[in-house]
This record gives structure tokens, C-alpha cells and sequence, in this order.
């Protein structure tokens, strides 16, 4: 006998094409006041991004991975979260923490090398960031399956590229949230390339949203430049996840404008045709032009949203560079809860000789 | 009661999960099957598969998975199946359980337990006889603990279990069920970091942990030289005042340990007393340990391993070499 056991779809979904069209039918329910906070978000989120290159070419930070032309993917998703959710991101996740309210300077300060930047405070929920790749998706599985061995409501969304789908720890995490139906949300930002290496060499599958199916639940490629598929997609992979339906596997096509890192050049291995494309579907353009051709926005309100985020970032680049350093005996003091003796042995060496 | 480790082990599991709801455990073939060395024999039944949970065969996963579920506030106790295993799951604690606290300085932290077989002598698999405990020793944010009797490994454990910090539990599956012992039926805690002297003696010291105290022990029991047994318990952090003390007593060492010879904790211990108590070395310190080879498969197995003559010779060279 031979036959089809089993057949899959992958479905897409735009909602706000790159004029900023925007597909009323599919337009998810999102209050005009939602829509207004989420392009401050973007546009704040924008401006740190800026702020903080220049930062590093002036050496007041350190090496930074920029943000750039990613902002819907992060934004649209974590604004979603409700109390007691957790996010868990890997490095570039800078739309993250900003729409969770991390202090900028925060951001400022872990970028500039200060491990108190991700002292995080209590009432954000988002997690330290995470440098090996892939390796923090099973926290945020292990997470929600504490949540639903425990019988709370709360979900856990996490963020990765496709690269980390190569890793063993991605299958793994998939594996378990399939297998223990647990509320965690993977947003992948496929931004096609993982530093050097385009999307086409690191997987033969056509998209990352399909492997989701492996694991035995959905997986959505949507158009990550466009804030109501993602707000859409996230906002129905979290209600699944909160009425007990298990995980959802959200893949954000996207495109990473700027370097992989300041200490990165892109131009050494993808060409400038491809960058003009993809800076024609910059989310922030198209969403700029739904607002004002909705009347939500008009030209003056936007620059004023500008200026705003402009001097809170300066504001907090103003607070970054008055946080004291760090006293240097702090860096023996969390290794363990309290101090070994062999621990409290080198640190009296350590202040005879280097202090 | 008398028990052996496996009983002792899962008489404090049982017990602390009895006491703290948030105790989970977590590993390969642990619930219904009871693991293959039967350590959680029976605990699914008494706390269900919420709490006694088998996982997938991917010990990245379990690891990685216990840290989430540790940010919760339960404190898992994974179980990895065999110490040749525990590799997919290095990445996880090197790079993660160990760093949680430091890296948010103090906000976050990995309470968290990883109970593991080690060691050989049970004429097993390939992968399944080594002693790999350095590479944790030298991590900086993991504890280590091997216990080397079945009352060891109740207090120790329960101490692991408390303890805020991850703890890597390693238990010598040569003497799982080769000693039988008193141990209390009531909790009771042995802290981590505290190394026992298990004989007194005066004329040198000998140090060790594991499988390897019952050697030793047999060994100072019966020997006309007065020798002092240090159990370590606690390899990370390792107890230095208990070593110093008795070497300033002794002034000769002999140091054993299953594990291979080169880095292996013998030659942090040398350059410990060489920091605190060289003066007081009246002859070369001695190591007995697995040599630097693949440990072999059954039929040498034993070519491998330390033995009751190689620990003698080593403390007659000591002997006779002091001056």
C-alpha cells in the first residue's frame, strides 16, 4: 500500500503592504490608542538605535548589534504581554526591552559594559540578554512549563534568528513545547542572514515557519515589517497559549538593515541592490504613511513624536554617562549567593594588588 | 535503616518534595521506570507526573528547560542519565546556569539541581564509566558535590536541594549499592563546602572523594602508619582549611581520585597546600589516579583504575621519602 499519511500548509500573512495599504478584512482588533503607542515604540526604539551606533563610534559604548528595519517584529509582539509574562531574547532585542519599559539608560549602560544594565528591574518582564545563539529558547520553554505545571495563566514569547534554527538547542526547545503543550510563543526574525550567511545556506526548508509542524504545532510566516501581522499572529498564538492549546511558532520575514554588529560590515558580503529593496519596506515608512493617509497622524504630530523620543533618548544617554562605575570588588560578589572563602581569599589579594 | 545510596538518595528526594512543593524532578525514564538505576523508584506514584517528570531523550533540553522552569521559583532536581551524557547539556550550564546570577547581578538566579552517575567499575558501555567532574569544578557559579556513602549522600543532597545556587551532584554508581550504612530516617543536612575527616591520623594525609573513600578507608583501617582520611564532599567550593590543617599535622600527602591524572583535582590540591603549607611538606606529594587514556571498555577496565596496591605504594614512597 502506499498513500499521503499526513499534508501541511504554511500560511502568510500581510495586513500592511509596503505603501502602507493596509487590508481592512484582516486588520486585527487593535484600539487606536494601541496603534498610537506602538509607533512611539518604533520610533523610540529608531532613535536609541541611532543614538547608540553613535555612541559606539565615539567610543561611550561598546560593541552594539544594531536594531534597524527588525523594530516591528520586537514591538508589535512584546507589547502584547500581559503581567507575570515573561520574554526571553537573545541580543539584539533592543524593541524588547524598550517596549517593557527597561530604563533606556539600562540599555545604555549593559552595552557600554556595565553587567548592572541587566539588573532588570522587577516590573520588567523581559529576561537578561542571552549572547550564544539559540541557547535561550529552552529557558523560555522550561519557563511556561513551570507556568502550566503550576497552573498559571502566564505565557512566555522568546526571540531568535534563523540561525538559531540550526541549532540543536531550537529543536530541542520545540521539542518540549510540543511534547508538554506549554504556552511559550518563538518569534523567529528571519532577517536572512546570520551574520554572513544567507537564509538560503542555512536551511533547505523553503521557510522556518514549517518545521513548527515537526513538532506537532502551528507555525505562521507573516511579514515582519508589517505591525498588524505581527500583532495579529501574536495575538492569536497567545490566546492559544493562554486556553491551554500549547506553543506557536511565529516566523517574522524580515531584513536586518544595518550590520550585524558595529564590529560587522555587511557591504563585505550582500549588495547594495538588495539593501535599497529592503529599505523601501522599512516598517517604520509604511506604517508612517497608514497613519497619515488614516488621518490617525499628520505630518506635525509625527515630527513631534520625533522630537519627543529624541529628547528621551538624550535624556537617558545624560543619565547613562552620570551612573557611577561599578565598585570593582562588585565582580567577585555574584558568582555564588554568598562568597566561598577560596572567593573571599583572591579578593583581599585583589584589593592589595590591583586596587 | 540501613540503606544503600539509591535508597538514601531517594529517601531525600522523597522527603524534600514532601517538604517543598516546588521541588521537581525532571530527566530520562525517571517517572514510571524509576530510572535506570531505580534512584526515583517510585516518586511518580507519590507526587505524579507534574512533579516527577520524564522527558524527551535531549539532555541540552532538560537542562536548559530546568533553568525556565527554575526562574519560576521551582527548584528542579534533573537527572542526567549517565556522566558520558551530560555534554549535550554543558553549553546550558557553563554558559547559562552558572551565569544567571553574575550576569544580572543578583536579579536572577538558577536554583537548581543536576543529579548524575560518575565513574566506572560497573563493567558497563562506552561513555558510561568516566570521571568528568573537572570540567564543572572549573566553573566558576557551579558547586560540585560527590558523595561517598549513602549517609553522605542524604545530607548532602538535601543540602543541594536547598542550596540557591546550581549544584552539580555527582554520584559514584561503583558504590550505589556496594554499602549498606545507618542512615536517619529524619532530614538532616550536611553543609556543602565542609570536607569530613573520616579517620584521624598523624603520620600523613591522604585525600580523596567518591567511590575511592571506600579504598582508602580499608587502606588507613588496617595500615601500620597512622593515617588521616579526608573525605572532600564538596569539590567546588573545595574546603582548604580542613587539607591545610592536617598537612601542617602530617607533612605528607597522598591524594587519589578515579579521574585522569593530568588537571585532574589532584593537582589543584597540590598547588593549594603548595601556596598554604609548603614548609610543612616533609616529602613530595603523591597522586594516585586514572591515567591519561580513554577510560577502557570491560575486559581492561580494570588496567584503568585505581587499586589497593597502587594507593599502599604511593603512601610507602611518601613515607619513605620524608625527611
Amino acid at each position: 500500500m502506499e498513500k499521503i499519511i499526513e499534508k501541511f500548509d504554511v500560511p502568510y500573512l500581510q495586513i500592511l503592504d509596503e505603501n502602507g495599504n493596509c487590508d481592512e478584512k484582516l486588520k486585527p482588533s487593535i484600539s487606536l490608542e494601541m496603534i498610537k503607542k506602538i509607533y512611539s515604540l518604533l520610533i523610540l526604539t529608531r532613535i536609541f538605535d541611532e543614538k547608540a551606533l553613535s555612541l559606539q563610534r565615539q567610543g561611550r559604548i561598546g560593541t552594539f548589534p544594531p536594531i534597524k528595519g527588525e523594530e516591528a517584529c520586537q514591538i508589535a509582539s512584546a507589547i502584547l504581554m500581559e503581567n507575570g509574562d515573561m520574554a526571553f531574547p537573545a541580543f539584539r532585542e533592543h524593541g524588547v526591552y524598550i517596549t517593557r519599559d527597561l530604563p533606556i539608560e539600562m540599555l545604555f549602560q549593559y552595552w557600554g559594559g556595565d553587567e548592572r544594565g541587566m539588573k532588570i528591574p522587577e516590573k520588567v518582564s523581559v529576561f537578561t540578554v542571552s549572547i550564544p545563539v539559540g541557547t535561550h529558547i529552552l529557558h523560555a520553554t522550561g519557563m511556561a512549563m513551570g507556568f502550566k505545571f503550576q497552573k498559571k495563566k502566564n505565557i512566555t514569547l522568546t526571540y531568535f534568528g534563523e540561525g538559531a534554527t540550526s541549532e540543536g538547542d531550537f529543536h530541542e526547545a520545540m521539542n518540549f513545547a510540543g511534547e508538554f503543550k506549554v504556552p511559550v510563543i518563538f518569534i523567529c526574525q528571519n532577517n536572512q542572514y546570520a551574520i554572513s550567511t544567507p537564509v538560503r545556506e542555512q536551511t533547505a526548508s523553503q521557510t522556518v515557519a514549517q518545521k513548527a509542524i515537526a513538532y506537532g504545532f502551528p507555525g505562521i510566516r507573516v511579514d515582519g515589517n508589517d505591525i498588524f501581522a505581527v500583532y495579529k499572529a501574536t495575538q492569536l498564538a497567545i490566546q492559544r497559549a493562554r486556553a491551554g492549546k500549547g506553543p506557536t511558532l511565529i516566523e517574522c520575514f524580515t531584513y536586518r538593515l544595518g550590520d550585524h554588529t558595529t564590529s560587522d560590515d555587511a557591504k563585505k558580503y550582500r549588495g547594495d541592490v538588495e539593501l535599497k529593496e529592503w529599505e523601501k519596506k522599512d516598517p517604520i515608512i509604511r506604517f508612517e504613511k497608514y497613519l497619515t493617509s488614516k488621518k490617525i497622524l499628520n505630518q506635525k504630530e509625527i515630527a513631534s513624536e520625533k522630537n519627543k523620543a529624541t529628547k528621551k533618548i538624550e535624556e537617558s544617554v545624560k543619565r547613562y554617562e552620570k551612573i557611577q562605575p561599578e565598585n570593582s570588588e562588585e565582580i567577585f560578589k555574584y558568582t555564588y549567593a554568598s562568597m566561598t572563602e577560596e572567593l573571599n581569599e583572591q579578593l583581599e589579594q585583589f584589593k592589595k594588588e590591583v586596587i | 535503616m540501613q540503606l544503600n545510596i539509591i535508597e538514601a538518595i531517594n529517601l531525600a528526594l522523597k522527603q524534600e518534595m514532601r517538604k517543598d512543593k516546588s521541588v521537581i524532578l525532571i530527566g530520562e525514564d525517571i517517572g514510571e521506570d524509576g530510572g535506570v538505576f531505580r534512584v526515583t523508584d517510585g516518586l511518580a506514584k507519590i507526587y505524579g507526573n507534574e512533579r516527577v517528570i520524564d522527558s524527551p531523550l535531549s539532555e541540552s533540553g532538560i537542562i536548559g528547560t530546568s533553568i525556565g522552569m527554575a526562574l519560576t521559583g521551582l527548584k528542579p532536581v534533573a537527572e542526567i542519565q549517565f556522566e558520558g551524557f551530560i555534554f549535550p547539556a554543558i553549553d546550558q550550564l557553563i554558559n547559562h546556569a552558572s551565569r544567571i546570577r553574575n550576569r544580572s547581578r543578583g536579579r536572577f538566579n538558577c536554583h537548581l539541581v543536576v543529579r548524575c552517575p560518575i565513574g566506572g567499575g560497573i563493567k558497563a558501555l562506552e561513555h558510561h564509566s568516566d570521571s568528568p567532574e573537572s570540567y564543572f569544578i572549573h566553573t566558576p557559579g557551579l558547586k560540585v558535590v560527590i558523595p561517598s556513602s549513602p549517609y553522605e549522600a542524604k545530607g548532602l543532597l538535601i543540602s543541594a536541594i536547598r542550596d540557591p545556587d546550581p549544584v552539580i551532584f555527582f554520584e559514584p554508581k561503583k558504590i550505589y549499592r556496594a554499602i549498606k550504612e545507618e542512615v536517619p530516617e529524619e532530614e538532616y543536612t550536611i553543609p556543602l563546602g565542609k570536607a569530613k575527616i573520616v579517620h584521624e591520623g598523624s603520620d600523613l594525609t591522604m585525600i580523596s572523594y567518591g567511590s575511592a573513600i571506600k579504598t582508602c578507608k580499608e587502606i588507613v583501617e588496617t595500615a601500620s602508619e597512622s593515617i588521616e582520611l579526608i573525605d572532600l564532599r564538596t569539590l567546588s567550593p573545595l574546603d582548604t582549611d580542613t587539607i591545610i590543617a592536617s598537612v601542617k599535622k602530617t607533612g605528607k600527602v597522598v591524594i587519589v581520585h578515579e579521574a585522569q591524572k593530568t588537571l585532574g583535582f589532584g593537582a589543584e590540591i597540590i598547588a593549594r597546600i603548595n601556596e598554604k603549607a609548603f614548609f610543612s611538606l616533609q616529602a613530595p606529594i603523591e597522586r594516585v589516579t586514572g591515567y591519561d587514556i580513554i577510560v577502557p571498555l570491560p575486559k581492561s577496565e580494570q588496567y584503568y583504575h585505581i587499586n589497593k596496591s597502587r594507593i599502599i605504594n604511593a603512601v610507602k614512597k611518601v613515607m619513605s621519602n620524608a625527611i
